[in-house]
């Protein structure tokens, strides 16, 4: 089990960096007034026949071979069911995967949503070569950061230089402070 | 608020350096476990302060990296270093505050910090 949702979304979103993804989408929204949070983390990598998107909620189902067990879709949707929401998967082969969860914003078994700068980051450093592109929501405002605009103004440069990993991690946390403001910036509830 | 103007400004400093970074045979490479059981473990600092440590030295030859889960779930977050030509390093139960002796000790003078290897945890790999 995850100690904050932005941990399932970094596990998840590792499927569709082995489905050969190019374009990664994740979007966090939180809707006050519907006293919702919904995570989307969407993919264009190869998808799943509808009988692979049954199995992926088995936890005892997983594509790898080092151990039997594969529990990240299983966990992020526990997280999303113990706080009245639910998780929904919508996949087609060859077109890419959509993991849509929601959960009650305010629902005191919901899980922090944490470190989320930390996951994006994590993932544009460990996987350079794949476009991710981060909108974080809140009540209709909202903040992007889309790594096909950074790679357009870098040119040669690379993405994961750690000159450009520092630049991602300071905007995507004075752009989030600026959204969530004026409550605190950093870890977030 | 960050722009990305100020990214355009960050480029333009950048020029002309892009390229010192290595990418020869003499690279050493840091993976750390990413899968389930490394990021529930606490993976995702430890690939932290291997970035931050490795950018404050200026460790061009250093690359890191994440891997899978490699089967050994109950010692992540697992941490591999791998040296061209010597053996891969496997590095145990990691945290944060292990990371400046790993890079100080080992990738910067050689000497793997033993304690924290798998060999030290009495585990069989």
């Amino acid at each position: 089990m995850m100690q904050e949702l932005s941990l399932n979304v970094l596990d998840v979103a590792e499927n569709s960096v082995r489905a050969n993804a190019s374009l990664v989408e994740i979007t966090v929204e939180e809707d006050t007034a519907a006293d919702r949070l919904a995570i989307v983390i969407r993919d264009n990598g190869k998808g799943m026949t509808p009988e692979q998107v049954q199995t992926v909620i088995d936890p005892f189902y997983t594509t790898r071979t080092t151990r039997k067990v594969g529990l990240g879709v299983p966990f992020f949707r526990m997280a999303a069911q113990l706080s009245g929401g639910d998780l929904t998967i919508q996949s087609q082969v060859g077109a890419g995967t959509t993991v849509t969860a929601t959960f009650g914003l305010t629902n005191i078994d919901r899980m922090p949503l944490g470190d989320m700068n930390g996951t994006i980051s994590t993932l544009v450093q460990c996987n350079p070569h794949i476009d991710w592109v981060y909108t974080r929501r809140r009540d209709g405002r909202e903040m992007v950061m889309d790594t096909r605009q950074f790679r357009e103004v870098l040119g040669e440069v690379p993405l994961d230089s750690p000159e450009v990993l520092f630049f991602l991690r300071d905007y995507l946390q004075e752009n989030t402070a600026e959204l969530l403001a004026p409550a605190a910036a950093g870890e977030e509830q | 608020m960050k722009s990305l103007a100020e990214l355009q400004a960050l480029r333009e400093q950048m020029k002309g350096r892009v390229g010192i970074r290595h990418d020869g045979d003499s690279n050493i490479r840091v993976v750390v476990g990413m899968a389930t059981c490394g990021i529930a473990a606490g993976a995702r600092p430890v690939l932290a302060a291997f970035t931050d440590e490795v950018a404050k030295r200026g460790l061009t030859h250093v690359s890191v990296g994440q891997t899978g889960c490699i089967g050994i779930c109950q010692y992540e977050p697992v941490v591999e270093v791998f040296e061209p030509g010597k053996e891969k390093t496997t590095y145990v139960k990691v945290t944060p505050e292990m990371v400046p002796a790993i890079v100080s000790q080992h990738i910067v003078n050689g000497a793997p910090v033993a304690e924290y290897t798998i060999g030290a945890s009495g585990a069989q790999s």
